[in-house]
């Protein structure tokens, strides 16, 4: 009887489909790390990215091995060798018994500017082939300042069904209450090492209290720094607001369509649009307002958020940059602020021992 | 070797007196790596160098990787085509990075390493061979580098003897930054910029206790007065700037206000994103 049972468990267990386990944090191995530091320090400035080798077992990922790819050269023959390439490595390193499967890819980033629509393909391109990818992103320009920025990340289930419906406009985002926020998931990593690696390397420890790295993070000079974050900042301003006055046809014809059928609520549309006057510069709102007026009646007559023939992209640029820009708009946004605090820190701190001396 | 002609046995320490060589800790986590992994019947791993001779003679030992191999009792035979195929793969990447020479597992340094260094010296004029000791034996990891010499008696060649050059662990500071959590077997998550900061200010204070502790017991005549030691301390403490304290209040109270500034700017873009947002995908609602 329990024989039969348990041998009927087994065939259901076997039956039903496995349930995915959602990714909890992300193992990686001190030696990927090393890897990964190295490859991007030595090509920093430029951007390099670089494959990542590992096993996928139940909600963790661990990543135990991985090679850099070369930069690539905009040249058609090349996407051949580099696929010769990446396939050439992965055979050696099957024998000598590293894990061959690909779990991911690894890039550098310059002050947390990683967000765009490349990164976002990229990770479609993977997730068709490998049921659970993730994207290691590692900032060598925070190392100068005695940080280890290194994050995982991994798109979020409900971004990407809404990226391959490919269908971004307004009305869908707010169904799925999707905002800007949802698209990456950060993963938490963990590291771990053999017990024989960990022993030479408290071996190999150098004697001193004080290493470099303390030097560095005690550095005051923090200007240049905090100077490149603004500049990028700035940057991304334009860029949303350019995007915004693209979007803002669409708005306005909408503020103009819906006035019509509630009259009560004219005078609320009345402050959309005062509000939105102050966001954006008030010349480039004028210019908008004269090809709208036209486009209006071609979308009134083919309903609320048609896509015109005359003017496909502009829908469809409204939301597909917009929601990768503002990203990175906050992105840009938290490192300024993190650099903040720990500037705040470091000259809280710093002063103290200056008054015990002095 | 007792010869009728009157040669002499040449020991030549001259070419390695300036030979040096540099090993990034990258290195010796792929070895150990590759060693854990080996296959059964292996006991111990043989891999290639990669890296570069700088202008004062010193290797750099950068990246490595590992050679399957067969052993028997009196022959080495070593996968050729795979080191020149990874060779090949490698030098796509970072094409400055050549064959430097070779490592090891294991203590010590036997007949068949030099058949292999033999083989090496074909590719590269003088390999540096590294051996790493994963077994412990001595109590300690030992991680040696040897070059070969050649012993000449005359015109006839000897035998080639393994001598040791100096090796240092090179680290370069993103390293640094990581090398607690390379110590342990795991970590549970990494240490944000706030804890980092925290563990420098503790080693600081550290110090500067010890220098405080120090400078009370010469002036006690606990122990005796090193006279270097306190002109560097003398020296340290004269470095600070001589501001006077309101001076120095105002230089920290103006740099605080610029940050503050930068904060508050951000803040006021955070908010706009949040503004920019309900317009875009709320204007249907109203």
């Amino acid at each position: 009887m329990a024989a039969s049972s348990t041998a009927r468990s087994f065939l259901q267990v076997a039956a039903t489909e496995e349930v995915v386990s959602p990714l909890r944090f992300v193992q990686i191995e001190g030696l990927v790390i090393l890897k990964i530091i190295k490859h991007c320090k030595e090509f920093s400035p430029a951007l390099v990215t670089g494959q990542l080798l590992g096993l996928d077992v139940g909600s963790v990922l661990e990543v135990t091995n991985c090679f850099p790819f070369p930069i690539r050269e905009e040249d058609e023959e090349i996407e051949a060798d580099g696929a010769n390439y990446q396939l050439e490595m992965m055979r050696c390193l099957r024998e000598v018994n590293v894990d061959n499967n690909t779990v991911g890819w690894y890039q550098s980033t310059i002050l947390g500017s990683y967000q765009t629509v490349e990164l976002i393909e990229t990770f479609m391109n993977y997730q068709e082939n490998i049921r659970r990818c993730v994207c290691i992103i590692y900032d060598p320009s925070r190392s100068n300042q005695g940080v280890l920025a290194l994050k995982a990340l991994k798109l979020s289930d409900s971004f990407m069904e809404l990226y391959r419906t490919n269908n971004f406009t307004g009305e869908k985002l707010r169904e799925k209450n999707l905002s800007w926020v949802d698209i990456f998931e950060e993963i938490p990593i963990k590291v771990s090492n053999s017990a024989l690696i960990s022993a030479f390397m408290t071996e190999l420890e150098s004697n001193t209290p004080v290493t470099q790295c303390d030097y560095d993070r005690l550095q005051f000079s923090s200007n240049p720094y905090m100077e490149r974050n603004m500049e990028f900042l700035i940057e991304c301003m334009d860029d949303l607001s350019m995007e915004q006055q693209k979007a803002f046809p669409i708005l306005l014809q909408e503020l103009v369509t819906s006035t019509s059928p509630a009259t009560g609520m004219v005078s609320e549309k009345k402050v959309v649009y005062l509000i939105s006057m102050l966001l954006d510069s008030l010349f480039s709102l004028k210019d908008h307002l004269g090809p709208s007026k036209s486009e209006n009646m071609a979308r009134k007559a083919a309903g609320e958020e048609p896509l015109p023939e005359e003017d496909p992209t502009n829908p469809i640029f409204k939301p597909i940059p917009e929601p990768s820009r503002l990203e990175s708009f906050l992105i840009t946004n938290q490192i300024a602020n993190y650099c903040n605090q720990i500037n705040g820190y470091i000259v809280y701190s710093r002063s103290y021992p200056f008054f015990w001396i002095a | 070797m007792a010869n009728g002609d009157r040669t002499v046995l040449q020991f030549s320490t001259q070419s390695t007196a300036n030979f040096s060589a540099e090993v990034h800790p990258l290195v010796i986590f792929n070895i150990c790596d590759c060693y854990v992994r080996r296959p059964d019947q292996a006991e111990r791993v043989i891999g290639t160098l990669l890296g570069s001779v700088l202008s004062d003679g010193t290797v750099d030992i950068r990246n490595s990787y590992a050679v399957p191999h067969t052993e028997s009792a009196d022959q080495v035979a070593l996968d050729i085509e795979y080191h020149h195929n990874l060779l090949v793969s490698h030098q796509k990447v970072n094409p400055k990075e050549v064959i430097v020479g070779w490592y090891s597992t294991g203590l010590g340094v036997t007949g068949r390493s030099a058949l292999i260094h033999d083989f090496y010296s074909r590719e590269v004029p003088n390999p540096v061979h590294l051996t790493v000791d994963t077994g412990f034996r001595n109590g300690e990891g030992t991680i040696k580098a040897y070059v070969s010499v050649n012993l000449a008696l005359g015109d006839r060649q000897l035998a080639s003897q393994f001598q040791e050059i100096p090796l240092n662990l090179r680290m370069v500071e993103a390293e640094l930054l990581g090398f607690d959590i390379l110590k342990t077997t795991s970590v549970d998550k990494l240490p944000t910029d706030l804890e980092g900061m925290e563990v420098t200010m503790q080693r600081l204070l550290a110090l500067i206790d010890d220098i405080y502790k120090y400078v009370d017991d010469v002036v006690e005549g606990r122990v005796a007065a090193d006279n270097s030691i306190g002109r560097f301390i003398s020296d340290t403490v004269a470095a600070l700037p001589k501001l006077s304290p309101p001076a120095f209040d105002k230089l920290v109270n103006d740099s605080l206000q610029d940050q503050l500034l930068l904060l508050y700017l951000s803040s006021i873009t955070r908010t706009q994103l949040a503004l920019a947002e309900k317009l875009n995908t709320a204007a249907q609602i109203l």
